[in-house]
């Protein structure tokens, strides 16, 4: 799901993760990414997180190397999208936090220049959210996976599903240990000897 | 209770659109494996958690099923846990936007328990596992204060049962994290649309003037929008905060710049137009490219709008087209020239400022347009310094140098067609007012002889002949044109249907220059209802041909018209146009009615000639012998004189009758044209009373096309003392197949009260 955007000057707008909430045809998502990255990534610093677009609203936060996108409905409440972003960016901080030994195994030495991503849920019609796209700079792609799943912990259909850290985290924890243990069980001797004798 | 619904849902996914059930499989499977996975607590939450946000879905997409799921939505309303709450929350307020038996039970049974909840997320001591800087689950809040919106909206018993709460949650949130201004943004708009208490309105407006001033970028978005909606309600208490809001039109940031001059719109009235005009147009010169052309079209409206008198409008016009005239629609500044015509005392001053203007601006392409158009029309007052005002500084403006401006503006490279149309007419009328210049002006079009264009080239002919071999007709040909009405210009362009009405002497009903097409394409097979014939297929040049030359010819017919020179008689008999003095000015408007031949291109004189004969009315038999003498040559004439045995006749049909009303319809067809039937329509009263504001409409199927011409009069006088008569042209393109019929429908006033007959025709003869 990741597709990368070019963007005409150095600063690179790679996009790495973007969940729909609506129907799009693929042609129109590329269109929509290409769109919404040339009118973010060309917004000053200190102008408002806003940005009217097709008569929707983008709502977008920047944390260092990182744009998180979400388009929304006119009548949505904008301060809450930049609180939901920050849930979000909470969690996940929290979550690779857990694991920063991959961090440092995949990440660091990769040594990557300042490659803007842009997460973009957007909302079409009356859910909140029609897509996001995740991007995120330095992370391996094994950690886009994980990505997805919290997004989806706390956002089903476009609607917030949960606004407590800690449960999310627990939930995710726990799928964590039950890909762990299921990985287990498949690489486990008897496994395989059943596998074999089939 | 996880059981009770999601099997529930489970269930609807079974028997409903194999659709939704893809769909939602995917959330069912989800709330099954958390199900296996986690201890029970959670498992309840979470299967609860998605199963409603699933329920959120379905509801969407099959909104009857709502009200299987109102009890169950209402028991999740008193859980504990903040996820099923804020999912549920949810749930309620998607669902009483769907449904208003849900609403209605929500509002009887919910409100107090939800004001309660909110009252105690509120007043909670600090929870870690929901805190967001200092404020407890901050979703929580907005989800429910959202709900309370949706029930208290159109409810006074509801929204008093929250007001207590919204107060506190107004007052007590902090507002120094983006998480307390959400909340706070969220309760605003709560109050704004729930019923009226004044106290809760002023906490509501103050909280607004607050974050308007606030330095956040995105705070000062946001109070914006939410102005919007409170000058609906409140304007007064917008009105203070107007210079704040001007401030942020010109702010550096596109998205609060946009809002600012959306609000700043709704702001303006009477009162304030003048400033507020002055500033936006002082702003106008600085700002950016692309804000410029918004900008210019909010200023234009507003000066439409509300300008309090007539030279101030043409000021502020003149500035603006200087300013940013390329970005100034067609429709603006035609309106501009209608006001100016309608401003017979501003003439001259008008022509004069347009010429300063021009001096300085000449790469705005409509203040040239304008320019040369007014400075064709009334050259001599430019030149003479007639209608001097107090306010102007004297200029001198010779003859030499107003050609010099239009022979500017044609020559230029950038000029496009349109201009040099309007600059090719101007030098027409410049040559009859100004005789001495005539050879020079003369050469200035001859040099246009040559355009690769067609339309200047026919142009450049035309005028060329006028000039040398016409001069007794010239200047009854450019006299000065007739006031355009402005109400129907304006009720055209609002799209609505214009009167079949023609208006009172001396004001022409018609559209004004090169406004050609319809507002409303779609809407002309089926309701054709002008009256002044809205040509379907022109392009806008052929049509200010038309119009302008058209309408040019037209003053001297007017009933009560001055100044008829004895030249005028003598074009009118020549092109059959004239009509019996006394008749009212519906006459050239037929003139002007048939757009359609306009693709002919036998030149001028057939352009002029081709329009519809005179009136209704019988018009007298020498004009139309003589109209048909000089149409002889060319292609059809349109129209023929009512009872004409050229082709087949039909029997005239008793077409409506009423208690107090009675149609007639005679019709006639043009030779060789057997799909067109030409009807007149001939009105009589039956009542005591006399009619006025007749207006007579009528509405064909698809395969017809409609023409109204515009009626002979709105008034009909009682008892059949008189009657009104109209032009109906229908055109058939089923001929043969399938006959006529009509929808009619009649306004008028009878005694002071508005009176509206409707009905059908079927009684077409066949074979027209």
């Amino acid at each position: 799901m990741a597709s990368p955007v070019r963007g005409g000057n150095s600063r690179q707008g790679k996009v790495r993760l973007t969940k729909w909430y609506s129907p799009y045809s693929q042609k129109e998502r590329t269109k929509v990414i290409r769109e919404l990255s040339g009118m973010i990534l060309s917004r000053g610093p200190k102008l408002c997180n806003f940005v009217e677009w097709r008569g929707y609203k983008v709502v977008y936060k920047r944390y260092a190397s990182l744009y998180f996108c979400m388009c929304i409905d006119q009548d949505e409440n904008e301060l809450e999208i930049l609180e939901i972003i920050h849930h979000f960016v909470e969690i996940l901080d929290r979550y690779f936090g857990s694991v920063c030994e991959l961090d440092l195994i995949f990440n660091f030495h990769k040594a990557l220049c300042y490659e803007l991503s842009i997460i973009l849920p957007v909302a079409l019609g009356r859910t909140r959210i029609i897509y996001a796209l995740f991007i995120y700079g330095s992370i391996a792609s094994m950690a886009f996976q994980e990505a997805y799943y919290i997004l989806d912990e706390i956002l089903i259909a476009g609607e917030l599903q949960e606004s407590s850290k800690k449960t999310v985290a627990r939930l995710i924890a726990a799928q964590d240990s039950l890909v762990e243990a299921a990985k287990e069980q498949e690489s486990s001797i008897s496994n395989m000897i059943a596998q074999a004798t089939k | 209770m996880a059981r009770d619904l999601a099997p529930e849902v489970e269930r609807l996914l079974q028997f409903r659109d194999p659709n939704i059930r893809k769909k939602f499989s995917g959330y069912a499977l989800a709330s099954d494996v958390t199900k296996l996975r986690h201890p029970e607590k959670v498992v309840n939450c979470c299967c609860l958690t998605r199963a409603a946000l699933c329920t959120i879905r379905i509801i969407k997409k099959v909104p009857d099923l709502a009200e299987n799921f109102i009890n169950p939505a209402a028991a999740l309303l008193k859980e504990k846990h903040h996820g099923v709450l804020i999912t549920g929350v949810q749930l309620c307020t998607d669902m009483c936007k769907v449904s208003t038996e849900a609403l209605e039970y929500f509002r009887k049974k919910c409100i107090d328990g939800l004001v309660k909840v909110l009252k105690d997320l509120a007043n909670s001591p600090y929870a870690p596992e929901y805190d967001v800087s200092g404020i407890t689950d901050p979703f929580l809040h907005i989800r429910l204060l959202k709900l309370l919106h949706v029930l208290g909206q159109g409810d006074a018993e509801a929204s008093d049962a929250m007001n207590d709460i919204l107060a506190q949650v107004a007052t007590k949130t902090e507002s120094n994290k983006n998480a307390g201004n959400a909340i706070l943004y969220e309760c605003v708009a709560t109050i704004m649309s729930i019923e009226d208490n004044g106290g809760l309105r002023v906490l509501a407006v103050n909280i607004l003037g607050r974050f308007l001033s606030s330095r956040d970028n995105n705070i000062r978005y946001v109070a914006l929008n939410m102005l919007m909606k409170a000058i609906s309600l409140d304007s007064q208490a917008v009105q203070r905060h107007r210079a704040t809001i001007l401030e942020c039109v010109k702010d550096s940031d596109a998205s609060i710049r946009k809002r600012a001059l959306e609000l700043v719109y709704l702001l303006v009235n009477e009162s304030n137009v003048k400033a507020l005009t002055k500033e936006l147009v002082d702003y106008l010169e600085v700002s950016d490219e692309e804000f410029k052309g918004d900008l210019t079209a909010k200023i234009c409206s507003i000066v439409e709008k509300f300008s309090p008198e007539k030279i101030w409008y043409i000021d502020q016009m003149v500035k603006v087209l200087s300013e940013a005239g390329n970005y100034v629609k067609d429709e603006v500044w035609h309106a501009l020239i209608i006001v100016i015509t309608n401003a017979s005392n501003l003439h001259g001053y008008t022509a004069r400022a347009l010429y300063k203007a021009v001096q300085t601006a000449g790469e705005q392409e409509t203040l040239v347009r304008v320019a040369v158009w007014c400075i064709g029309e009334y050259g001599e007052m430019l030149v003479s310094n007639a209608g001097m005002l107090d306010v102007e500084d004297p200029i001198t403006v010779t003859e030499a140098d107003a050609v010099d401006v239009v022979e500017t503006a044609i020559k230029r490279h950038s000029s496009d067609l349109t201009t040099r149309a309007m600059c090719l007419i101007a030098l027409l009328k410049l040559s009859s007012r100004f005789p001495s210049y005539s050879k020079r002006i003369n050469d200035i079009i001859l040099h246009q002889k040559g355009s690769l264009v067609l339309e200047l080239q026919q142009r450049a002919i035309e005028f060329n002949s006028i000039i040398e071999k016409h001069e007794k007709i010239r200047s009854a040909l450019v006299e000065r044109m007739p006031v355009l009405d402005e109400a129907t210009y304006s009720g055209r362009r609002a799209g609505s249907m214009p009167a079949a009405v023609s208006t009172s002497q001396g004001a022409l009903p018609k559209m004004p220059n090169g406004v050609a097409k319809p507002t409303s394409a779609p809407l002309v097979d089926l309701l054709d209802l002008s009256s002044d014939d809205i040509p379907a297929t022109s392009s806008s040049g052929g049509d200010f041909l038309q119009d302008l030359l058209g309408v040019d010819l037209s003053p001297s017919s007017q009933g009560t018209n001055q100044t008829q020179k004895s030249g005028t008689d003598v074009l009118l008999d020549l092109l059959s146009i004239g009509t019996p003095p006394a008749q009212s000015s519906s006459s050239m408007l037929d003139m002007l009615s048939s757009g359609q031949d306009n693709k002919s291109s036998e030149g001028m004189i057939d352009k002029l000639a081709s329009p519809s004969a005179p009136s209704a009315q019988a018009s007298s038999p020498v004009a139309s012998s003589s109209m048909m003498d000089l149409l002889d040559g060319f292609g059809p004439s349109p129209s023929l004189p009512v009872a004409e045995t050229n082709g087949p006749t039909y029997p005239s049909i008793v077409a409506f009758e009423s208690g107090s009303l009675k149609m007639t319809f005679n019709f006639s067809k043009e030779p060789g044209n057997l799909q067109t039937t030409v009807i007149e329509a001939q009105f009589a009263n039956k009542s005591p009373d006399i009619y006025s504001n007749f207006v007579f409409q009528a509405a064909v199927p698809k395969f017809l096309q409609l023409q109204l011409d515009p009626a002979s009069s709105n008034t009909l006088p009682a008892s059949g003392n008189g009657s009104i008569t109209q032009k109906l042209r229908i055109s058939n393109s089923q001929h043969g197949k399938k006959s006529l019929v009509m929808r009619i429908r009649i306004s008028y006033k009878a005694n002071g009260k508005d009176v509206l007959e409707e009905g059908q025709i079927n009684n077409f003869p066949g074979g027209l």
